[in-house]
């Protein structure tokens, strides 16, 4: 086993034993609740640590058959994150063979270079020539209305869930000196501190949060988010040891991730407000569709791979 | 070996039907919502909007396998006997109980063959506007069938099913269906009420479907 292996192994007994504590806490909440009866409360609770659990054991398993295996798992997420996200944009039938072309060929093709580790294509490629092509093809269908709305929501849809979530399994291919393979870890390090943010904003907005930051859109509070990018950036230094950040650049690279991803999830808090919806799907049981889950990672993705770029790969 | 009814085309039928309702729910994620009525063994006739020839394969996806073996779509004969492919699939997986469309062609009426089917203890699957809708509104007049049922077997529940997003997934004419969303809701039965006209009771019955229709177009 090499170093690497056993490094994804402690971290992934690490994040189960925080799981188990929280099953046994919601058990034993469930034995507080008279008999017969049951707390809505706490069954939401016990949902959402069973949905963790399924995406623990999921990414795990990802993790250790190694670069395939993560690229086919957020192939899946982008795809399921995209469904969610177009279902509620505008198109019409002129755009029918547009759309299939981004989710049965151009998404596919932009894992395949993240896989390859092409990466002077996978920058680019849906940024430039997606972003040509398809109007090219819905404009052939004929229908001018609404044109540029149309292909301009179809294009976003392509950017945040295919292109901005693909950075989270490039960040596999990022060359690092005297980082050697272990480049996988980056990626356990990048979603464990935007996730563990998300979690705690969230568990100090209900505890201490007072100040909406945008009281229309969401019941985020300063308070929360400052609190929770706090503990991702405490998190960031005691995971320091995985990553070629160093202590103060491994809490740096974490407050900014979390950061960049509680805003994203102010961005997609508006686009549902204004689309109606409370939840992108019922897919995850106890905390909606893919995309409610992976908003704060989409946002964080890109500027978190580029940042690492920039300072530290070679 | 291969004969109708053989164990191996019984089999064969099966596992196209299993593979269907995977492609289907991979495709679509597709979801039932029960509002008002419950997901229970109980002899229905389910009563659908249609504006795609995927409406039914979503319907028969969503209903749990046990209410699903019992529930036979009814369809154009046309449609389904046009090639063998096409016999294997409508008679076979989906079990549909096939009517002639085409009054001058027809040697059996169609409602006699629904009637049929229904004391066999089936439950069933109709479209009460008889073609593909392709307007803007939201439903056809419907055709008189759901009110001659209704009489007919006044015990039956009358479930009104709405299914949501299919215009987007899979228009007509398109060949390779869009993945997004789709929502079928199951909503309170409707019945022939004591003295009830056909008139009245059509419009009442397509009021109580279009209203299971989400605001959104998508979703409930």
């Amino acid at each position: 086993m090499t170093g690497t292996t056993a490094d994804i192994l402690l971290l992934a007994g690490g994040v189960v034993g925080i799981l188990l504590g929280l099953t046994i806490f919601g058990e034993m909440l469930r034995l507080r609740v008279a008999e017969g009866q049951t707390n809505p409360v706490v069954e939401t609770f016990m949902t959402r640590v069973h949905s963790w659990w399924i995406m623990v054991v999921l990414l795990s398993l990802a993790l250790l058959t190694g670069r395939f295996g993560v690229v086919l798992l957020f192939a899946f997420a982008s795809f399921a994150a995209m469904r969610e996200l177009l279902t509620y944009a505008q198109k019409n039938t002129a755009d029918h063979l547009s759309l299939a072309l981004a989710f049965f060929v151009i998404l596919p093709l932009q894992y395949l270079f993240v896989g390859l580790g092409w990466s002077a294509l996978f920058a680019v490629f849906i940024p430039v020539y997606a972003f040509l092509l398809l109007p090219m093809v819905s404009a052939l269908r004929g229908h001018p209305e609404r044109f540029l709305v149309r292909v301009a929501e179809t294009q976003w849809g392509l950017m945040i869930c295919v292109f901005c979530m693909s950075h989270v399994p490039a960040l596999m291919t990022l060359d690092i000196p005297g980082y050697g393979d272990r480049a996988i870890l980056l990626l356990v390090f990048f979603v464990m501190v935007v996730q563990f943010g998300d979690l705690l904003d969230y568990f100090f907005g209900r505890r201490i949060g007072k100040t909406r930051i945008a009281p229309e859109l969401s019941p985020k509070t300063l308070e929360g988010m400052t609190c929770g990018v706090l503990c991702a950036a405490l998190i960031g230094g005691l995971l320091s040891w995985i990553t070629p950040f160093g202590l103060w650049g491994a809490m740096a690279m974490a407050a900014l991730a979390s950061i960049t991803g509680m805003f994203g999830s102010l961005v997609f808090a508006a686009i549902k407000r204004d689309r109606g919806v409370k939840d992108w799907s019922h897919l995850i049981p106890g905390q909606g569709g893919f995309m409610d889950q992976l908003d704060s990672v989409i946002f964080a993705a890109p500027i978190f791979y580029h940042v690492t770029l920039l300072i530290w790969a070679s | 070996m291969f004969a109708k009814g053989s164990f191996l085309r019984t089999l064969a039928a099966r596992t196209t039907g299993h593979a269907l309702a995977l492609v289907a729910r991979f495709i679509t994620a597709v979801r039932a919502d029960w509002h008002g009525i419950e997901p229970v063994d109980r002899q229905r006739v389910y009563f659908a909007n249609h504006v795609s020839n995927a409406d039914m394969p979503m319907i028969w996806t969503v209903l749990p396998p046990a209410m699903r073996r019992k529930t036979r779509p009814v369809a154009a004969a046309d449609y389904w006997l046009k090639n063998s492919l096409r016999a294997f699939v409508g008679p076979e997986v989906f079990n549909c109980v096939l009517i002639d469309r085409r009054p001058d062609h027809r040697e059996e009426d169609p409602l006699e063959k629904i009637l049929e089917a229904l004391d066999e203890g089936s439950s069933l699957i109709i479209f009460p506007e008889g073609n593909r809708n392709m307007t803007e509104a939201p439903l056809l007049p419907f055709r008189a069938g759901l009110y001659n049922i209704g009489k007919a077997r006044p015990d039956v529940d009358l479930v009104p099913t709405w299914v949501a997003n299919l215009n987007n997934i899979m228009p007509k004419g398109e060949v390779i269906p869009l993945p997004f969303i789709c929502t079928v809701t199951f909503g309170a039965p409707v019945k022939v009420e004591e003295g009830e006209s056909k008139a009245a009771f059509l419009a009442r019955a397509a009021a109580k479907l279009a209203a299971l229709a989400p605001e959104n177009g998508v979703e409930a």
